[in-house]
């Protein structure tokens, strides 16, 4: 994308007022989506976006400028904008000398969706329109998505690092509506890897119409969800949505240091029920946040956060790592070429127990299934957290029952971590997210075994 | 970006991609461009310092109802060829749809907007990053226990136009500034946190003493906060959380959704749908709106639309497309999401008709009651089809009239089209937020709070 003579002279640039470190983060991403709706294929969309960020740091101030103009020229004018941006006047000339540091895909693609036949993408929609229709006589709408994207990324720093990545993301999402006496209810299910189109090799696309359409009609029948605190069992990959908030943010470097996180200070206690064993795993191959090398060029990697309850380490980008004369952990991510990389998660998951999931239901009394997880958000500074069940279930006397409504689930992530009372030994990977922070979204994936909180407040209006 | 000319060059590059369309094809050009700053402070000093450019293309071409898009983050013309290529060959995949098509003239007149400030373009960098200093400073200031998280100054400055095979031919330009703070409050153990904001179309316009306060204030009161028996109660909505509630239902009264069989409202017009103390109008063209605006995002004129008058579903917003299919006319409310893909009707301003009395007073009536302050998880715990409300939610206890201690960890939950019914007041507080909504003081009856 970038000839290495040519970010040698960018960089040099943007060290020209005297910064200690600058940066050439170029990525040129080009995708396609086609939506459904209502029964219609409603329109086929393909963008491309690219252009280069220029980040340039002195001392603690970080000057950051960025342009769509990949031109030598284009990138020299953002390289002075940032080097001013970070310090006014004169460090006079350094040269940089690259040395490209070869990548190790992660997430090797079979087939790349760009050169898939468009018709082959609308057929899949298709297929999922009618898949989700023919699960129930109630569902009266549905809507599907599909979308892949390839980007290709270039990073070069004034350490003399350059690195190259490429990454193929490609995803469909359902989302169904059914009609009955109680009203309308909706249900979702997506899958999203990174790899290409050999997705829809390994995953039946009507399987995720399903998930969805039944999900829908099930809370037909759905009665109010309790309010109050009770025991909630989350079903293996539903749940790994409850880590990332209750726990993940508050593990990013740059809230810790911040003091704007509740785990501060306290690596080496015990932060956790001894069954949890909590990763942050960038190498988890094909997973929707799955990456190579981060936003920064280093190489993902497996993190173990907390090992059997107790808190071994945070997350690190670069600039957190450098004040902290550490390595970094390879979770320095950005949204785009536009924004400044931060500390972000990539695939975030608590490791298999010991229980047959089926064991920890029937010793279950009386409480609440959740199957399955909608989107959440956390406060790290308190650790108080929210997410949505949109799939969930009475427990009565050890057996799964009534469907009900939806709801928040509310709790303290500290709190929750050390309620962990039962394990289960079924690990699934859940559905692929986007974590948003700081107004970035980047996609992250999540997982666990089937596992019981002892107690979690339910958001429902029943008594 | 300053002088006119530039936002003709938009409308130029328009014009010559509208000038290519085939016999047959409609199509539509948005161009877009925008310049950008955002200042960060921590601790005196600044933390970064950016510096952001965006550019981009977006092409709609509709031939026998199909529908194709396109969109490239560049303004090359090299490159803007490809895109309506692009376009072009994708109207081949949609499937046709007898509405489709793009917004026409209809003749309503635009009410005359001040979105630019020249001042803006002038000020200092020097300037910006003070604001950010001063801004963490007053912060600490306000009260012992803070400490700031961050301090941002922002500004923008944006222009788009829109031409259209149609006859759409529309240009405009809009700037404006924000300052933000992020605070964090300790006593003991404890820790909790807070924010303020204050924007402005120039650095004038912003009010950093009350931003500062307001951050402070926020992330202390919270302070000693426990958690609240379950039971149902009156609750007492801050005009911050309304704006966030009336941006939800807002989503639930758009003519696309009606049309696609999603709407909690289908059917409904002519209804009483809430209480009779509830009138809620989406305007635009009420300049004190922050999101106010002369024209849509499909190019016709912005408009003052009346959705709900003393309870009774009167409209729903549209744009173009949900207008044509549903045998309505368009009010103006076409909503773009950015440079790709197709505008879809959105509100663009909601407001609702003020009351007479202030939070204070109405608080003097209620019995037993929350006054939320916050709410958390709005995005995950409601759902705008089937109606289904819960939230996490953090405030001050109403005890026989009077504000009492701070709450926190618990959800309220009803229905919208339970809430709606049971509102029993609506403050005179409005109060202009940097939000697609405005916020004022609102009672709901009979919510369920799940606490301890």
């Amino acid at each position: 994308m970038i000839d290495n003579d040519v970010l040698e002279r960018v960089l040099s640039a943007g060290l020209r007022t005297g910064a200690d470190f600058a940066e050439v983060f170029a990525s040129d991403w080009r995708g396609t989506s086609v939506g459904l709706d209502d029964g219609r294929i409603e329109q086929m969309s393909s963008g491309r976006n690219r252009g280069a960020g220029i980040r340039v740091i002195h001392g603690d101030t970080t000057g950051f400028a960025h342009t769509a103009d990949l031109s030598e020229a284009g990138l020299l004018a953002a390289a002075r904008v940032a080097a001013e941006a970070a310090r006014q006047g004169d460090g006079g000339t350094r040269v940089v000398a690259l040395t490209t540091r070869p990548t190790t895909p992660v997430s090797p693609i079979e087939i790349d969706p760009s050169g898939v036949p468009k018709s082959a993408k609308v057929e899949l929609l298709r297929r999922v329109d009618d898949a989700a229709r023919t699960t129930g006589a109630a569902i009266t709408q549905v809507s599907a998505g599909y979308a892949d994207g390839r980007t290709r990324i270039v990073i070069a720093n004034s350490d003399g690092l350059v690195a190259h990545d490429e990454r193929v993301r490609t995803l469909m999402r359902v989302s169904a509506v059914a009609n009955g006496d109680t009203g309308m209810q909706t249900g979702y299910d997506s899958v999203g890897h990174t790899m290409g189109f050999e997705l829809f090799d390994k995953v039946e696309v009507e399987e995720i119409a399903r998930v969805a359409a039944r999900r829908a009609l099930t809370k037909l029948k759905a009665r109010p969800a309790p309010s109050g605190s009770l025991p909630v069992v989350i079903k293996a990959g539903s749940g790994g949505v409850l880590f990332h908030e209750a726990c993940g943010h508050g593990l990013e470097a740059d809230l810790v240091a911040k003091g704007a996180s509740v785990y501060r200070g306290k690596v080496g206690e015990l932060v956790a029920s001894p069954l949890v064993t909590l990763v942050d795993d960038g190498t988890m191959t094909h997973e929707w946040g799955a990456i190579a090398i981060d936003d920064e060029g280093h190489p993902s990697q497996y993190n173990v956060l907390i090992e059997n309850g107790v808190l071994t380490d945070y997350m690190w980008d670069y600039l957190r790592s450098r004040n902290e004369g550490r390595r970094p952990s390879g979770n320095g991510r950005r949204q785009s070429y536009q924004d400044l990389p931060m500390v972000r998660m990539t695939n975030t998951y608590v490791l298999n127990g010991q229980e047959n999931p089926d064991d920890i239901i029937k010793d279950t009394e009386s409480g609440v299934y959740v199957a399955h997880l909608g989107g959440g958000s956390v406060n790290t500074a308190t650790g108080d957290f929210v997410f949505g069940m949109t799939e969930a279930y009475l427990i009565e006397n050890g057996e799964i029952t009534e469907p009900l409504r939806e709801g928040n689930l509310i709790g303290n992530g500290p709190q929750v971590l050390r309620d962990i009372d039962r394990l289960g030994n079924d690990f699934a990977m859940g559905n692929p997210g986007t974590c948003g922070k700081d107004g970035q979204g980047v996609p992250v994936g999540d997982g666990q075994p089937t596992l019981r909180v002892k107690s979690l407040t339910i958001g429902g209006t029943a008594a | 970006m300053s002088s006119p000319d530039r936002s003709g060059e938009l409308l130029t590059i328009a014009d010559r991609v509208v000038a290519m369309a085939a016999p047959g094809e409609q199509v539509e050009a948005y161009i877009s461009r925008s310049l950008s700053t955002e200042v960060r402070v921590y601790e005196g000093e600044v933390e970064h310092f950016v510096s952001a450019q965006s550019e981009g293309i977006g092409i709609r071409v509709i031939r026998d109802g199909r529908t194709g898009t396109s969109y490239a983050g560049t303004l090359d013309p090299s490159q803007i060829a490809e895109v309506l290529a692009e376009a072009r060959d994708n109207l081949g995949y949609g499937e046709a749809d007898e509405w489709a098509g793009l917004a026409v003239p209809d003749g309503v007149a635009v009410t005359p907007q001040t979105l630019w400030d020249p001042h803006l373009e002038t000020t200092p960098t020097a300037r910006k990053i003070q604001l950010a200093k001063d801004l963490e400073r007053m912060a600490l200031a306000a009260d012992a226990r803070v400490r700031v998280d961050d301090s941002n100054y922002s500004d923008s400055f944006g222009e788009a136009a829109v031409a259209t095979t149609t006859g759409i031919r529309v240009a405009g330009r809009e700037n404006g500034c924000y300052l933000s703070v992020g605070t964090l409050a300790d006593d003991g153990d404890e820790t909790q946190t807070g924010f303020g904001f204050t924007v402005g179309r120039n650095v004038d316009e912003l009010d950093v003493e009350k931003a500062a306060r307001e951050a402070a204030d926020r992330a202390t009161r919270l302070l000693g906060a426990t958690k609240p028996a379950s039971r149902r109660v009156t609750v007492v909505l801050d005009p911050y959380v309304t704006a966030q509630f009336l941006g939800i239902i807002g989503g639930t009264l758009n003519g696309e959704s009606v049309v696609k069989g999603r709407s909690l409202f289908a059917n409904r017009l002519g209804d009483d749908v809430a209480s009779p103390l509830l009138t809620l109008v989406d305007d635009p063209t009420n300049p004190l709106a922050y999101t106010a605006t002369d024209i849509d995002g499909e190019g016709l004129a912005a408009r003052r639309n009346v959705l709900i008058e003393s309870g009774r579903l009167g409209m729903f917003v549209q744009s173009s497309y949900s207008a044509r299919r549903m045998g309505a006319t368009t009010t103006g409310n076409g909503v773009r999401g950015g440079i790709g893909g197709s505008p879809s009707a959105g509100c663009l301003a909601l407001q609702i008709v003020p009351g007479r009395r202030s939070q204070a007073e109405i608080i003097a009536g209620i019995d037993d009651g929350i006054l939320v302050q916050q709410v958390q998880g709005l995005h995950s715990g409601v759902n705008p089809v089937s109606g289904d409300f819960s939230t996490g939610a953090a405030g001050l206890s109403i005890s026989k009239g009077t504000l009492g201690a701070p709450v926190r960890e618990f959800t309220i939950a009803s229905t919208l089209q339970k809430m709606l019914l049971d509102i029993a007041e609506v403050g005179g507080d409005l109060e202009w937020l940097p939000m697609r909504a405005t916020g004022v003081s609102l009672v709901i009856h009979d919510v369920t709070m799940s606490g301890a």
